[in-house]
This record gives structure tokens, sequence and C-alpha cells, in this order.
């Protein structure tokens, strides 16, 4: 099956050329059929795929699949060729199956629209630019994946041309990310001159071998990757632009802006870690930013009233969990919280779809409330989902993951008590935002009435799916407090190199895991006494007092980079717009012209047409003349 | 025959399209249609024959008496690098031809013999490979384009075209004087008058000689690539200029300039163009970034689109003046690529203003609901034009930043501020003219089957360029190497001047 | 023998004659008065010649004073005419208010 590898990203890819080329005009059966058969075949040839190498005698080697060149100069050639390992073969399942999942949700959540094709058209693009990504054996065809992502988050967030914020907000994710990939492709074109190569294996190698560990070209090329990781995974301080991006369609907000392209930074940071251990300031920077993202953003997410934005911001914060890890030398926690964040993310994006659709496009969680009882299946989703979120401890896969993150932080020779603190708060500011939205949306009284429960198979399955996924998906990993199991690192750990053993007194990780439980659990309790709609408290007063809090224009404003950047970036650059669209450069020759034409008047004004004015002239020419000659 | 012929048969068919419209207005279409056809068929087939370059790069070479007291002949070669700008001419020939069908209907046939002289021109710059020749084709091109935007232009058509015609005029005069220059001073050191490229080439001149020399080629192509400070003429020639005209501007007249600079004023002053290239690399930042601004102001559809001609030839300028495998490849590259993906949007502004009558975007805006299509094709070339991976343009602008990055860091590191700038303006052209609301409902035909063949055409071609840019760079090879390496050639030319020499003693 | 009229004196007439031309030339706006003017100057350089051919004794000084007559005599032929045209056309023969070529 293995050397089949390449059909993954060529089937998408087929669907999308397909779905663009019938122009809009194939029927509604046909659209479902191509958008999410392919991707539907994409994702059961991945998982045979995974079952051969799995199965296969050496898990830790590497398959290579050669597509022929793409570019070649001078001593430089980049091909198109796939090569899948442990790393490449998570990431590729996880975007296949949840990525298909989300495409037959998209059967329900779209079928209205008028632009069916188009989005499925896009969708499919999507996928294909996202497993060429995962799957790309150089940095040069994991930047074609990369911008291709990119060009389809802009399309799909900006689906809804019609309204100008929707394609504001498009055009904002792509610019800003756009900055942070361009300091990518300089880091690529560093890397590649320096070390003659841009085949990550072979690259790596060679960096390790010449260039000696903290010098500045390692430190200077790692920084240049991190910052197109920090753009696409909307991290400080790029991230301005994930909230915006939840103007697109919501099962675009799922599989895009949750489970899979933001997500890319940490897959970059990852496949490349050779080079980020080689310079030690940057692995910092990669930890302190993702510390620094995901307190931001946990504190962001509380002051949200809108559920996307709610969500954006707590992707924007777990993704800084992976940062975290990353930037401790976490790897496999990294990837792991990537897995079991796709599941339980995407499940929350889907059942908050569920509830928009039924509620007319409603998403203000103010205005919704009592869902629980009218909605019980999107209930239970999204409280499986948040629970995951929030790690509720030994039940849900959240807490596998983000427990051993936080293990990490604390104990790795690059983390620390600060790390861990951030990371712990974090925890328990994530318990809190996501059950205030879970007790305002689904307690109290009812407030709108929406559409009965849709009981269709194409939404019930993908929530279904990612809600076992969601509670079971961290049993491949547990710590050793809870049966050591490691199937997971053990897999991941033929990519990556083995987080170092932390040499833990069994007391201190009870009290880590402790710590961790105590933090979710204690966020729920807090979450609960202060946003549980009661008869004497409403929501109504709830969402008062939370306006009145001296905190909140900062915590709503996610603490005003935006303004931060319209006025340092956005105005200036309107700025000298508006100054040189006369074109200066041209009054330059308007000058030069004007000189011409004053200096041919002013010849022009000797010719008067008077006979005598010229016999003058001539007489005065000749005295002169001829007063020079005899003088001189 | 066969190059003289490349130049001989527009020119001709010119001719016979003009005298064919006296019958019908369609035969001149047809005759101007099947005459590039043919040739660009030939083309292909002369291509895909894959003649062996010879050491020197060059695939065929021709040579005729001409003026020979002073040493002037038609000389005529092609190597790599002409082979693929004379096909981009042909095709972005076809291509306007094809949009003009039903644009053009005062005096069609003399539209067609305009256009057919400017190609034949165009084609001719990049074949001559005698100085003389060369300045004679050079103004070749330039009054049949001056005719097209004066005559079948837009609004501001004159000052347009007058400014055009001033521009380049005034800069090809100071290389008229550098060519007459270069070639006495040849003269005086060998005694014989000659023109010939590759006689002049290698030619041991003074420090502040060859830099006046070299100033008069260099300022004559920066004014046609457009650099900037001398790109002002564009986005009034471009804006007025029939669709045709613009498509053939852009796509293939501008890159006349950076073919000069490729072939003369490095490979003939090698020493001068170093000195310069530090400046001449300012200037090419300085475009890439100016250019994307000013394209980001303008509310003019075929304004924004000209002004980021001056932002995607300053990528070329930095690659020619980067001076590497890398960087010419990726100069080269990016022309072809520009041709293609620029036109693509000229196109697109000429069917909207055929269709609605303006160019002023503030009065479109949400045309996708009635125009899917065609907003589906305006947003495909805006993407070729930010540089998409996968496309065209970036295989130019990686490998002229890659080079770049090898020569001077410095430069390469701001040109890629443009990619950031590249985006901010491809996305508001679309947003302006296809998303967002409907200004005023409008009752317009989408794309027909002619407009969609072309574009389609367009389109597959910009593709083939992203994903699979290996033949070009192939082709462009074995030139690009005797460019970097003009030893050789200078060796065979002074052995054939010492036999010469030999002769005449005897 | 003949009283010979001295050279200076002979130049002296032909400067004097000169300068009434000019002084015609540029008070008056009647153009018949402008062109007689310029036959005096004409004259004066013809005196001029035969002052000077008669003081070196050479035949040359009375051959240019006859091309001087016979381009005198063209230049006339042709002002006329142009001033006959001028006339039907304006009705005036005043210099200054055909001054239509002006720059």
């Amino acid at each position: 099956m293995i050397e089949w590898l390449w059909l993954v990203p060529l089937l998408p890819l087929a669907g999308s050329v397909v779905l663009m080329a019938s122009r809009g005009e194939a029927p509604h059966s046909t659209v479902s059929a191509i958008g999410v058969g392919s991707v539907g075949l994409a994702a059961m040839l991945a998982i045979a795929i995974a079952a051969e190498f799995l199965g296969g005698v050496d898990a830790a080697a590497s398959y290579t699949v050669g597509l022929g060149g793409w570019i070649a100069v001078g001593e430089l050639s980049f091909g198109y060729s796939l090569s899948l390992d442990a790393l490449s073969l998570v990431m590729m399942l996880v975007v296949t199956v949840v990525g298909f999942l989300i495409h037959l949700y998209s059967i329900v959540y779209m079928g209205e629209d008028e632009g069916y094709a188009r989005f499925f058209a896009y969708m499919n693009l999507f996928m294909a630019a996202m497993l060429v990504l995962v799957l790309a054996d150089n940095l040069l065809l994991l930047y074609l994946g990369w911008e291709g992502v990119g060009l389809c988050s802009y399309l799909l967030i900006g689906f809804w041309y019609r309204d100008p914020a929707n394609g504001y907000a498009a055009r904002k994710a792509f610019v800003v990310t756009r900055a942070g990939d361009t300091a990518m492709l300089i880091g690529l074109i560093l890397l590649a001159t320096e070390l003659g190569t841009l085949h990550v294996d072979t690259a790596l190698a060679r960096a390790a071998e010449q260039w000696p560990p903290g010098s500045g070209i390692a430190v200077a090329a790692a920084a240049l990757l991190l910052a197109g990781a920090v753009g696409k995974s909307a991290q400080l301080p790029l991230h301005t632009w994930l909230p915006d991006a939840m103007a697109g369609p919501t099962p675009v907000s799922a599989l895009i802006h949750a489970a899979t392209m933001v997500t890319a930074g940490m897959y970059l940071v990852a496949r490349t870690h050779a080079l980020f251990v080689l310079a030690p300031p940057v692995q910092l920077a990669v930890a302190v930013i993702g510390a620094a993202s995901l307190l931001l953003a946990a504190l962001a997410a509380l002051g949200q009233s809108d559920i996307k934005r709610i969500l954006a911001y707590s992707t924007m914060s777990q993704i800084g969990y992976m940062f975290l890890a990353l930037g401790v030398g976490a790897w496999s926690a990294a990837v792991f919280h990537f897995m079991t964040h796709a599941f339980f993310k995407a499940l929350l994006f889907l059942a908050a779809g569920a509830l928009i659709l039924a509620l007319h496009h409603e998403q203000n969680i103010f205005r919704m409330g009592g869902l629980r009882r009218r909605m019980p299946g999107v209930f239970w989703a999204f409280l499986i989902g948040a629970g995951a979120l929030a790690a509720v401890p030994l039940v849900t896969a959240g807490f596998y993951s983000k427990e051993q993150i936080l293990t990490a932080a604390w104990s790795a020779e690059r983390g620390g008590t600060w790390l861990w603190l951030a990371g712990l708060v974090a925890a328990f500011l994530t318990s809190v935002y996501i059950f205030r939205a879970v007790f305002i949306v689904f307690f109290g009284p009812p407030a709108a009435r929406p559409h009965a429960e849709p009981r269709r198979l194409a939404l019930f399955i993908p929530l279904a799916a990612l809600s076992v996924l969601s509670v079971i998906g961290g049993f491949v990993e547990t710590p050793p407090l809870l049966g050591r199991i490691t199937w997971f690192s053990d897999l991941v750990g033929s990519a990556l190199p083995a987080a170092p053993p932390h040499e833990l007194a069994p007391g201190v990780e009870a009290r880590l895991a402790l710590a961790a439980a105590a933090a979710a659990l204690g966020g729920i309790a807090v979450a609960w006494w202060l946003f549980l709609p009661r008869p004497e408290r409403t929501r109504e007063r709830i969402a008062e007092r939370e306006r009145g809090s001296p905190v909140y224009p900062a915590l709503a404003s996610a603490f005003g980079f935006d303004r931060l950047y319209d006025a340092v970036f956005v105005r200036p650059f309107l700025g000298l717009a508006r100054a040189l669209r006369g074109e200066p450069v041209d009054r330059l020759y308007d000058g030069l012209v004007w000189l011409l034409r004053a200096s041919w008047q002013g010849a022009g004004a000797t010719q008067t047409g008077r006979l005598r004015w010229y016999a003058a002239g001539m007489l005065a020419g000749g005295v002169i003349v001829i007063g020079i000659a005899v003088l001189a | 025959m066969m190059l003289a012929w490349l130049i001989a048969l527009p020119a001709a068919a010119g001719v016979v399209a003009w005298l064919a419209a006296r019958t019908s207005p369609a035969a001149a279409r047809w005759v101007s249609l099947v005459a590039l056809g043919a040739e660009l068929a030939w083309l292909v087939a002369f291509w895909l024959g894959a003649p062996a370059p010879g050491a020197d790069g060059w695939l065929a070479e021709e040579r005729y008496a001409w003026l020979p007291r002073f040493g002037i002949t038609v000389h005529l070669a092609v190597d790599g690098l002409s082979l693929l700008l004379v096909a981009l001419t042909l095709f972005l020939g076809i291509v306007s031809v094809a949009c003009s069908w039903t644009e053009i209907e005062e005096h069609p046939g003399f539209f067609h013999a305009n256009l057919l002289w400017s190609l034949a021109g165009v084609i001719g710059v990049f074949l001559a490979l005698d100085l003389f020749l060369f300045f004679f084709l050079w103004e070749l091109m330039l009054v049949p384009m001056y005719f097209l935007i004066a005559i079948w232009g837009h609004e501001n058509r004159i000052y347009s075209a007058i400014k055009f015609f001033i521009f380049t005029q005034a800069s090809s005069l100071l290389m008229l004087a550098s060519i007459v220059g270069l070639a006495y001073l040849g003269f005086r050191s060998t005694g014989v008058w000659s023109f010939d490229y590759f006689d002049l080439l290698g030619m041991e001149l003074a420090p502040n000689v060859a830099m006046l020399l070299m100033l008069g080629f260099f300022i004559a192509f920066v004014v046609k690539l457009p650099a900037v400070p001398f790109h002002t003429w564009l986005p009034d020639a471009h804006t007025d200029a029939p669709t045709a005209g613009s498509v053939i501007l852009a796509g293939v007249l501008l890159k006349t300039g950076a073919y000069g600079l490729i072939r003369f004023v490095v490979p003939l002053f090698p020493d001068a163009a170093a000195d310069v290239a530090p400046l001449a690399m300012t200037l090419a930042v300085a475009g890439i970034l100016y250019g994307a601004v000013l394209a980001f102001a303008q509310s003019d559809f075929k304004r924004l689109v000209a002004y980021t001609s001056v932002a995607h030839l300053g990528f070329v300028l930095l690659g020619v003046f980067a001076w590497n495998e890398a960087a010419l490849q990726g100069a080269i590259m990016q022309m072809v690529a520009h041709g293609i993906s620029t036109g693509g949007l000229f196109l697109v502004a000429g069917l909207l203003q055929q269709r609605l009558h303006t160019r002023d975007m503030r009065r479109m805006g949400g045309l996708w609901a009635e125009l899917p299509r065609m907003g589906a094709v305006a947003l495909f070339f805006a993407i070729g034009s930010l540089g998409l991976p996968g496309l065209g343009n970036f295989v130019g602008e990686f490998l002229v930043l890659l080079g770049a990055f090898t020569a001077t860091r410095a430069f390469a590191v701001v040109a890629a501020l443009g990619l950031v700038a590249a985006v901010i303006y491809s996305l508001i052209l679309i947003q302006r003219s296809f998303h967002g609301d409907l200004a005023a409902p409008v009752r317009v035909r989408d794309l027909g089957t002619r407009e969609t063949a072309y574009l389609a055409a367009m389109i597959l071609a910009l593709v083939w360029l992203g994903l699979r840019p290996q033949p070009v760079l192939d082709t462009a090879r074995p030139a690009v190497a005797a460019l970097l390496e003009p030893g050789p050639a200078i060796a065979a030319r002074d052995a054939r001047l010492e036999a010469a020499s030999l002769e005449a003693r005897r | 023998m003949t009283a010979v009229v001295p050279f200076e004196h002979g130049l002296l007439l032909a400067v004097l004659l000169f300068a009434v031309g000019v002084a015609g030339v540029l008070a008056r706006r009647n153009l018949i008065f402008m062109l007689m003017s310029i036959e005096i100057m004409l004259n004066a350089a013809g005196l001029a010649f035969v002052v000077a051919g008669a003081r070196w004794g050479q035949a040359d000084g009375q051959i240019m004073f006859i091309l001087v007559l016979t381009l005198a005599a063209a230049e006339v032929a042709v002002a006329l005419a142009l001033i006959l045209k001028l006339y039907q056309h304006f009705h005036t023969l005043d210099a200054d208010a055909v001054s239509e070529m002006g720059g």
C-alpha cells in the first residue's frame, strides 16, 4: 500500500480540480460524492498505509516516494517526493480522518448554500495542500503546501464574499501569515545556500555537522523558521488573524482554524527539531512564546461572548501548549496534544456549528441558553469536547496529553517552574472559560427557540466519532502512575528524539498530576459558581456584571493587539499609499516639461512679427559683431 | 533562413492583414491568427526537436550582408533565452489577436498590421546580434505600439502615447550614441568597422569610457523595464492602451529591457556593470516596494495591474544584477511568468471594460455573483501574481531571491518584503472588483467560448510553469552558463579576428 | 587731370547713405518707404565697392556694383509683388499692422 502514498494528497486534489472544472454546474449529489468521497478514499488509504507501516518489520524506517523533479538549478534541486515516518504518519492520519468527518458534516452544514460546489472545491484543495505539507520530504515542497493551506484559508474565510467584513478578515489572515511565511522563506533560502539542500533529513544532518550549537547562523535559521511557525499557528505576536478568521463557515473553522492548518507551525518545529536543538535561545523563545500565548489567549477567551471566538482563542491557547512542549524538548508530547486537540476542538466546533445552524446563525452565547433539553445530542457532544479541553482527569483525552506537557515543563532540562506555572494557571483558566460557555449556553431557562435538532446521519456520525475519539484518544499514552502506556511515544520516538527521561520521585509526579487535576476541576467549580444561570442571577445579570468588570475591556479586545498593529502598520501604510497615490515621481517629469515649455515661450516672445523690430535686431546684432571684431 | 522568417513572417502578415481588411474585417483577424499560430507551431517543433546548443549556448545562427562598408550585417541567432522570449511573444501575440476579436471594430486592418509589426520588431530584438540591427528593430517595435495606443486607446490615449514614445525614444537615443561610440572604439583598436555583438564582446575599454557607454545602454533598458524612477510612462500607457496593447506591452515589450540588460549591458561592460550593480539593485528593491504601495493605492483596475508590473519587474532587475545562475534563471522565469499572469489580469480588465464600460473599481464590487467564471479567472491570476508556490511567478521570485541572497543578503531580505506587499495589492484587487456587495445590479454575460479558450490556455501555461518549470529552466541553462562564463566566446572571437588579419596580410 | 575725390569722402558718403537707409527702415511704417530705404542701403554698399575699386585701381569693385544692381532689381521686383499681394489682402501698407507672424 505504501507505494500508493502519493495518491493520498492527489485524491483530494483531483476532487478539487474536477469540482472547479464543473464550473458550478454539477448537481448537488455529485458534488457531495466527489467532495466527500475523495477525502474519504484518502482517509481509507491513509489508514491502510498506517496499518502497513505499523505492521512493518521496521517501524523506525521512513519511506520515500518520488514523483519527479520540481526545480533544479545549479547544485540545488527540489523534487516532488513524499516521505512517511512516524511523525508524518500521525499528522496524515489525523488530517485525513478528522478532515473526512468534517467534510461529511459539511454536507448538512453547507447544504443550502449556493456556493456548495465552490465550498467543496476549496476544502478539497485545502486537504491536498495540507497533506503535501505533512508528507513533503523537502522544505520547499513543504512550503508549497504551507502556502497552499494559507490560500485555502483565505478563500474559505472569505467564502461568503458579499460581506466586506469577511473579505477583510480573509485578507488579514493571509497578510499576517504571509509576513511569517516570508521570514520562513528567507530561512529556507538561508538553509539552502548554507547547506546546499532542503531535503529535511540531509539538511538537519548537515546542520548538526557544520554548525556548532548556539552558532549565529543556526540561531538565525531557527528564528526565521520560527517566525513562519508563529504566523501559521497564530502565536504571539502574529496571532491577531485567528479570531477574525471565524468569519468563515464553521466547518472551515473546525478543519483549518482548529484541527489542522494552525498546527502546521507545531509540525514545522517538530520536523526541524534538530535545528532548534542547535539554537538554544530560539528553543527557549519557542517555550516562552507558547507560554505567553496560552496565558494571553486563555484570558482573552474569558472576555468573548461569540462562541466561535471563544473557541478561536482556545485554539490559540492550546497551540501555545504545543509550543511550550516543543520549547522544553518534549517533542512527542506536543504531537500527542496536537492529536487529542484535533479531536476535541473539531468536536467543539462542529457542536457549536450545530447550535449556530439551529439558531439561525446566532453566535452570541448570551442569546442562547437552556439548550440542554432541546438539543441533547449536541449538548453531550459539546460537553465531552469541553471536558477534554478542560482536561477533566482520567476520562478525557485532553487530560493525558496536557498532563504530559505540564510534567515535561516542570521536569525537562529546559523547562522550569515558571513555564509550568504558566501552563497550570492557563489550565485553570481553560476550564473556567469553556465551562462558562457550557453553563451559559446549555443551562438556565431557554432564551431562543431553535430548530429541532437535525437528525441527519451526516451530522451524527462526525459528532459521535469525534466524541468517542475525544474520550479514548488519550489512552494510547498514560503517565507512569496510571499504567505507563507508551504506545504513542514509542511510535513517534522513531522520528523524534524521546523526551529526556525525567527522573522524578513518585511523590513529585503524583503531586504534579494532582495539581493538574485540581486546576481542571477547580476551574469547572469556579465557572459553575460564577456563570451558571440561576433564578436570582439570570444570564443578563451575568453579562452585565462581566461588562462592568474593570478588566473586561482588556480581555474582550485581547489586550489591544489589533489596535496596536493598526496604529503601527496599517495606518502608516494607508497614509503612505494615500500620499503616493498621485505619483510624486511624475512631478519630476512635469517639472521638466514645464522648463521646456517656459524656454520655448521665452524664445517665442521675441518673434513679434514686426518687421522693423527684426531690422533693429539685425542692426544691433551687426553692430555688436563688428564691434567685437574691431575691438578684439 | 529560418530566423529571418521569424521576423519577416509577422511583418509580411501585417501587410496582408491590412490589405485583407478591405474585403472583410474577419479576414485581417484570421490572417494574423494563422500567421502567428503557424510561427508558434514551428517554434515549438524546433524546441521539441531539442537542438543541441553549441559550446557557447547558441542553438542557431545566421548572417546576411547589409551595409558591408560599416560592418553592419543582419546577424540573427537564437539561444535558450531568446527562444523562450520569442515563444512568449508569439503566445501572447495569439492571445492578443483573440482578445481583440470583438473589441476592435474601427480600422481592424490597420490595427492588426500594427500589432503584427510590433511583434515582428520584438521578435527581432530578441534575435538580433548586430547592434545596429538591434537598434533598428528596437525602433521598429515602438512606432506601431505608439499607433496602437494613440488610435485604439482609451480616454487619455494621446497624452499616454506621446509620453510612452518620448520616454523610450529619448532613452534609446542614448543607446544609439553608445552603440556608435562602442563601434568607433572597436574601429580604432582593430581598424575594422563592426557592429557585431561577438566582435564587440570583451573589448578592452578604459573604465570611465566603459562606464559612460554602459550607462547609455543601461538607461535605455531600465526605462523600458521600467525601473523606478523611470517608470511613470508605464501606468499611463498600460491604462490607456487597448487590451491587446496592454498585454503586449506588459507581456513582452517590458521584457526587451530586461533582455537588453542580460544580453548587452553586463556581457559588453562586465566591470562597469559590476560597479553599477549596487545602484541597480537598490532601484530594483525600490521598484518592488514602490510599485506595490502604488498598486494598492489605485482605484483604476488597469492602473493597479500596471503598477504590479513595476513591482514584478523589480525582481527581474534584482536577478539580473545579482548575476549568478539561480538569479538569472529566476529572472528569466519571472519574465515569462509575469507575461502570463499580468497579461491574464489585463485580459480580465479588458473583458470587464467591454461589459461595464468602466475600469473604476469604485463602481465595481460583488461582480462574482454575476460573473463567477470571470471572477475565478481573475482570482487565479491575482494569486499567480502574489507568488503562490505552484504557479510560475513563485519559481521566478524564489530563484531570484535565492540568487540575490547569495550575492547580497540585504537586498534579498528587503525585496522579500515585496512578497507581503504582493498579497496586499493582489487581494485588494479581487476584493474591490469581484468580492463585496454588488455595487449596482448589472446584467452582463459571463465568459463566452472564445474567451474561455484563451484564458484557459493562459491558466494552463501558468500552472505548467509553476509545477514543471524544469523544461524552461533547462532551455535557459546553456544560455545562462554562456553568459556567466564568456571566456570561450571571447577566445573564439579573438581566433577569428586573428585569422581574418592573417588573411588580410596575405 | 581731374580732381580726385578723396577716398575718405567717398566712404563717408557711403556710410551716410547707409545710415539714412537704416533710419528709413526703422522709422517708416509704410512698406514702400521701407523698400526704398533698403534700396538706399544697397546703393550705399554699391558706392563703397566703387570707391574701394577706384582706390586700389581694380575692376572688381565695379563688377560687384553691377551684381548689386541686378540683385536690387530682382529684389525690388519680388518685394513689390509681395507688397501688392499684401495690399490686396490687408488693404494697408502699414508694416506693424500686418504682424501676424508673431511667435
